[in-house]
């Protein structure tokens, strides 16, 4: 722009009249509502409000005008500029969200469609669940034990109170390695941790141990030459068959569920003294509370389900794991990993947890 | 052990109201776990009743087949007292004869409903029944027939068969052996109600003597007691009486002859069991003897026994005529002809027992309860009871002879503070509950002071410590009553580092797709050929078991692929065609040296014997394996899928990897049962960790797998070792600059050295580094490939400087040349 015309006579200047700035911004207007879409919007914003356009060109002639003159002519131009970008500034926020409307409705898609691309992984539900029965115990303060599978004779039994003529031995039907005189088996139960932890901890002992064990016996739709059990050991002062049933009965409802409690009944186990086995009140239908036992399936009317075997730890076994019994007692248990599986998540048949089957694991994914 | 309640209640005054389910239930309560309740009488419904064959007539039928028309009188059973005509098929009968015959309305075992119906021409109203028929162990195909005079027509049939009569079948545990008697149930059922017991082997014995036959016990330790006594006149054609038969039926022990019975009675009733010789075929005095070397007997079951000197027998002159507690021999058996016995009831070592059982593979009824523990203080009264029988049923006239050789050890005494059950149960049990209980099981109690003293019954040999008091005090306070105490433990450390990282691998693995199976680790020599192991490969060095379930697969596996692989292949074979599974699990290293200690058990091992157990017991590390086949991804909507592969395989462990904080080296290596040119040696701080890839096409075929399977298997304990912490990186938030560059090398250079050179000579402006495409083909030249890299630079504290990128860009292309011969393209 040139500086000022001083010899410019504004009346001969006509863009700079009313009248036509009137005219120029009613024009630029119109054509702004009448844009159909961004892209025609696109055009009249140049033809309208762009350098070239009919205001632009008005705009620049106030500086020709006498000075005072050009106030007058600017407070025109600039309303009528001002009123054509508002108009624009509407016209594209409404353009753009009809375009935008247009756009959703155009890109629909078929959210049926599938989306499995690829299968999803799961984790065996016997490891899961031994992790969840692990996890009720760590959050009492309870440790978690391991031990070997090919286990020495002596802990599997002899430490025990199982000793080689104890005819508790045979209802074991155990695996023996080579050679014959080795004096090592795969393990029959998971208690061979249980003298193992004695052996290397110092009382207080609170451990929980699930763990894979081997018996002869082949395989059926209850049995399997493999399967899985959870020990559990407390050694302290005063210990009594009191705790060993708090200790089931919070084990059960965090299983089962709130209410499902233990209840114990005479039994032999050379480890343990006074020995127990441990029936669990059917957590279908508890015992008449919520169904009919004698309807019940999974109880199969006995109200109860037979669980584990538990007990006082026999002094002779904490003698022979170097545990004072005078200043000691403890108490054991031990429970069937899978057949806790089976009926609580109504597995029908032994085979199948075991066998790989990859339609087996996936309702169980990754958490039990 | 099956128990007839009428027989326990001989023993035993019950309540009159007592069901049989409560009478069960509170056993069970007591530690005689019920196994079955046997009520014959609930499978039948209707008339069955006594009835006396008036006429048969014999009627041949067309099939050859010959059935009778009979009528029998049930007197007013049928409601009119006339004869019943009734077909019957059976031809064990003949008229006169008692018979149990089931009138219309009836409905017999298994729903077998019993209505008046036309056959053979007949109108037929009701059944002449067999035992098969009403339930009940059969000895034959023919219909019952009842001795003669022991009912009349119109009587009640079931109490004749005895099936009114409920049988409990409990299962004993190891340490009650006494309760392997009716003495012994109706002993816990009298304590369980609170009642008087009347002891069947409680009565008056005749004095020991001299006259009876000669018993020498060579073996005092084996045989502490043995008492002979002798019958003549014993007349061997005698049948066993009904009521015997009957209770020995529902014992579950079959009736063979009146002096078998007797004896087998004898050991039901009392628990003692004994047995009865030929005294003709006994040739001098009765030894008890260890066996001598090579010697041989014949037992009751026709095999010849080898016997070993460990074995304790019974012998005469001519030598062994029983493997004492186990089985009598044959030469000495009672026939059909013998009229002398020689009746012996005897205690034996309960290991002793053990062991000839075990070692000739013969348990027995005998060797059962002489194994667990039989009253050493029986064998008189067993003896005198089976002399008593002998002559009641049998006609036999007892000897004068009373032999008793040895005595019944001491009663045990166990002392034990008073309030150790309250202490150990955590029940409120006062001492005279104490005592009074323990009074109940039948030992004598004193109490001194705090201290309890309970002289055990002879019966009791599992009572020996404190302990074995305290469950006895329990078990009949009831453990219904132990209260439910929540124990305290002291604060815990939660898992250990290595249990929380297995969990992680689990699901990282199975993040990945992979699905984990539980397999078992037996395994052979073939699987191993199949994986096409070298002979020399330490893998094949397995455990092998002593008596493994299946004889080809006596190992024990060291690596989880063959187990693995089968599962692949199941998974295939039932239709599951697109599988990646995985395993974690042990394997057993053996240490050529098996070979463990068995400690004394009375205290706790030495450090060295601790140490001996250890070194003992195999290594067993976990590993991890995973294999694949099928689709990785499926074709979908969405476009083409990918199939697995051995990159899969690489890619799971090295996920796995990044998932602990490792860094993983990847190199080619050619290791079975992998694919030599696709398969990768994983490894960290240079130790290997176990390989990646592709099978090899063989190995495929031999497990029946499709080609291209992929698989892995790690060390997992190796690899957790190295597992670390994750660090918070710093970024730098100036802009990045990004460089693309294509490197030509020989198509044998590893893409991991061109990148480990790029990433050497770009220096520490580098943040990144990434392969993007791999090409090879006739622009590149043969033998060649083309490998793109993404370079993204990035300094710490500055925007960089025009140029700076570039230049860094061409000091890795420097490097890159310099080390592996890249070629810019």
């Amino acid at each position: 722009m040139s500086g000022p015309n001083t010899e410019y006579d504004p009346v001969e200047v006509t863009p700079l009249q009313a009248a036509e700035v009137e005219a120029m911004r009613d024009a630029a207007i119109a054509a702004i509502g009448a844009a159909k879409d961004l892209e025609e919007l696109k055009q009249v914003r140049l033809e309208h409000a762009g350098d070239r356009s009919p205001l632009a060109l008005a705009n620049r002639e106030i500086g020709a005008l006498p000075p005072q003159a050009r106030k007058e002519a600017g407070a025109r131009v600039g309303q009528a500029r001002g009123a054509v970008n508002k108009a624009l500034a509407e016209r594209t926020t409404v353009l753009e969200a009809e375009h935008e409307e247009r756009m959703l409705v155009e890109e629909t898609v078929d959210v049926t469609l599938p989306t499995d691309r690829r299968a999803p992984g799961t984790r065996h539900p016997i490891t899961t669940l031994s992790e969840r029965i692990a996890d009720v115990f760590v959050a009492m303060g309870w440790e978690v034990a391991e031990g070997p599978q090919v286990e020495a004779e002596w802990l599997n039994f002899d430490a025990l109170n199982l000793g080689a003529d104890h005819p508790a031995r045979t209802m074991q039907d155990t695996f023996w390695l080579q050679p014959a005189d080795a004096a090592l088996v795969l393990r029959t139960h998971t208690s061979p941790v249980q003298a193992r932890t004695m052996l290397t901890r110092q009382p207080p002992i609170y451990v929980v141990c699930p763990g894979r064990v081997y018996r002869t016996d082949e395989i059926d739709a209850t049995h399997s030459p493999v399967f899985h059990q959870v020990e559990g050991l407390v050694i302290d002062k005063g210990i009594t068959m009191a705790h060993l049933k708090g200790a089931l009965d919070h084990f059960a409802a965090a299983m089962f569920g709130e209410g499902i409690s233990t209840r114990f009944r005479p039994s032999y186990f050379p480890f343990t003294e006074p020995s127990a086995e441990v029936d669990l009140v059917c957590f279908v239908c508890r015992n008449g509370e919520v169904g009919d036992p004698a309807e019940c399936r999974t109880c199969r009317g006995e109200g109860w389900i037979e669980w584990g075997g538990c007990g006082v730890v026999n002094p002779k076994v904490l003698v022979a794991c170097g545990v004072d019994p005078e200043v000691y007692t403890g108490f054991a248990f031990g429970m069937g990993i899978d057949r806790t599986l089976m009926f609580r998540h109504n597995v029908e048949d032994l085979r199948d947890v075991f066998e790989g089957d990859v339609r087996f694991a996936a309702p169980f994914g990754v958490e039990i | 052990m099956k128990a007839p309640v009428s027989w326990i209640k001989e023993y035993v005054a019950l309540p009159d109201d007592l069901s049989v389910d409560a009478l069960a239930a509170r056993l069970t309560a007591l530690g005689l776990k019920l196994e079955a309740l046997h009520t014959p009488a609930d499978a039948i419904t209707g008339p069955l009743v006594v009835g006396r064959v008036l006429t048969i007539e014999k009627e041949p039928q067309k099939n050859g087949k010959v059935i009778n028309w009979c009528t029998v009188d049930v007197a007013d059973a049928n409601g009119t007292g006339e004869p019943q005509g009734i077909i019957c098929g059976a031809h064990n009968f003949v008229e006169g004869d008692l018979v149990v015959v089931s009138l219309p309305g009836a409905v017999l075992a298994g729903g077998f409903a019993i209505s008046e119906r036309k056959t053979y021409g007949h109108l037929s109203a009701g059944m002449i029944c067999s035992r098969a028929e009403l339930g009940l162990p059969a000895d034959g195909d023919g219909i019952i027939v009842l001795p003669a005079d022991s009912a009349k027509p119109g009587d009640e049939a079931m109490p004749l068969l005895g099936m009114d009569d409920a049988v409990i079948e409990f299962e004993i545990n190891p340490d009650r052996a006494y309760a392997l008697s009716l003495r012994g149930v109706a002993r816990e059922a009298a304590l369980g109600f609170d009642v008087p017991f009347a002891d069947p082997a409680e009565f008056e014995l005749p004095a020991a003597n001299d006259a009876g036959h000669q018993v020498v016990v060579e073996d005092e330790a084996g045989c502490p007691v043995f008492v002979a006594r002798t019958v003549t006149g014993f007349d061997p054609a005698r049948p066993t009486p009904e009521w015997m038969k009957l209770r020995l039926e529902q014992c579950g022990m079959r009736s063979i002859s009146l002096g078998v019975d007797i004896s087998n009675y004898v050991m039901l009733e009392l628990g003692q069991p004994n047995h009865c010789y030929d005294a003709a075929k006994v040739a001098g005095p009765i030894r008890v003897r260890r066996a001598t070397a090579g010697e041989k007997l014949t037992t009751l079951d026709d095999v010849v026994r080898k016997l070993e000197p460990a074995d304790l027998v019974i012998a005469d002159d001519n030598g062994a005529i029983g493997i004492a507690g186990v089985m009598g021999g044959a030469s000495t058996e009672v026939s059909d002809s013998t009229t002398e016995i020689v009746v012996e009831a005897a205690h034996f070592d309960p290991v002793t027992v053990f062991r000839s059982q075990k070692r000739h593979k013969l348990g027995s009824e005998a060797s059962k309860r002489f194994e667990r523990g039989v009253d050493p203080e029986l064998p008189q009264a067993a003896a005198d009871r089976v002399v008593q029988l002998l002559v009641e049923l049998g006609g036999a006239t007892a000897g004068e002879g009373v032999t008793v050789v040895g005595q019944a050890p001491e009663r045990r005494v166990v002392t034990a503070p008073v309030d150790l059950p309250a202490r150990i149960t955590g029940m409120p049990i006062p001492a005279e509950t104490t005592v009074a209980h323990l009074r109940a099981i039948g030992a004598d109690v004193t109490v001194e002071g705090d201290e309890l003293t309970a002289v055990v019954p002879s019966w009791r040999p599992d009572i020996s410590q404190p302990f074995d008091l305290v469950e006895e005090v329990a078990r009949i306070v009831g453990y219904e009553d132990v209260p439910s105490v929540l124990p305290t433990a002291p604060a815990g450390r939660g898992l250990t580092e290595v249990q929380r990282l297995r969990r992680r691998v689990g699901r990282v693995i199975a993040g990945a797709g992979f699905n984990e199976v539980i397999s078992y680790p037996f395994t052979s020599e073939a699987d191993y050929d199949a994986l096409a192991l070298p002979a020399d490969d330490a893998r094949r060095r397995s455990l092998r078991m002593e008596n493994p379930l299946n004889a080809e697969q006596p190992l024990l596996a060291t690596t989880l692929l063959p187990g693995v692989l089968h599962t692949l292949a199941r998974n295939v074979g039932r239709g599951n065609a697109d599988a990646a599974i995985f395993e974690t699990a042990l394997v057993f290293q053996p240490t050529g040296d098996e070979k463990a200690p068995i400690l004394g058990t009375d205290r706790r091992p030495t450090d060295e014997e601790w140490a001996a157990i250890e070194k003992a017991v195999p290594a067993q590390p976990q590993h991890l394996a995973l294999a694949l086949t099928g689709a990785r991804e499926d074709d979908g909507w969405w476009g083409q899928g990918r199939a697995a592969g051995w990159s899969d395989a690489i890619a799971a462990v090295r996920d796995l990897a990044g998932a602990l904080g490792v860094t993983l080296d990847v190199e080619a290596a050619a290791v079975a049962p992998w694919h030599p040119g696709r398969c990768a040696a994983v490894s960290v701080d240079g130790v290997l960790l176990g390989h990646a890839g592709e099978l090899h096409p063989k190995v495929c075929k031999a497990f029946g797998l499709p080609a291209r399977s992929a698989a892995a298997e790690i060390d997992l304990d190796a690899l957790l070792e190295h597992a670390t912490s994750p660090q918070a990186p710093r970024f730098s938030s100036y802009p990045v600059a990004k460089e693309d560059v294509a490197l030509v090398v020989d198509a044998s250079v590893p893409a991991a050295a061109v990148e480990a050179a790029l990433r050497e000579g770009a220096g520490e402006l580098l943040e990144s580094i990434r392969l993007f495409d791999v090409f090879t083909g006739e622009q590149v030249g043969e033998g060649k490939k083309s490998l793109a890299f993404a370079l993204r630079f990035r300094a710490a504290d500055r925007t960089l400087a025009e140029g700076e990128s570039g230049a860094a860009r061409d000091a890795a292309v420097a490097r890159a040349a310099e080390v592996t011969g890249a070629v810019q393209r």
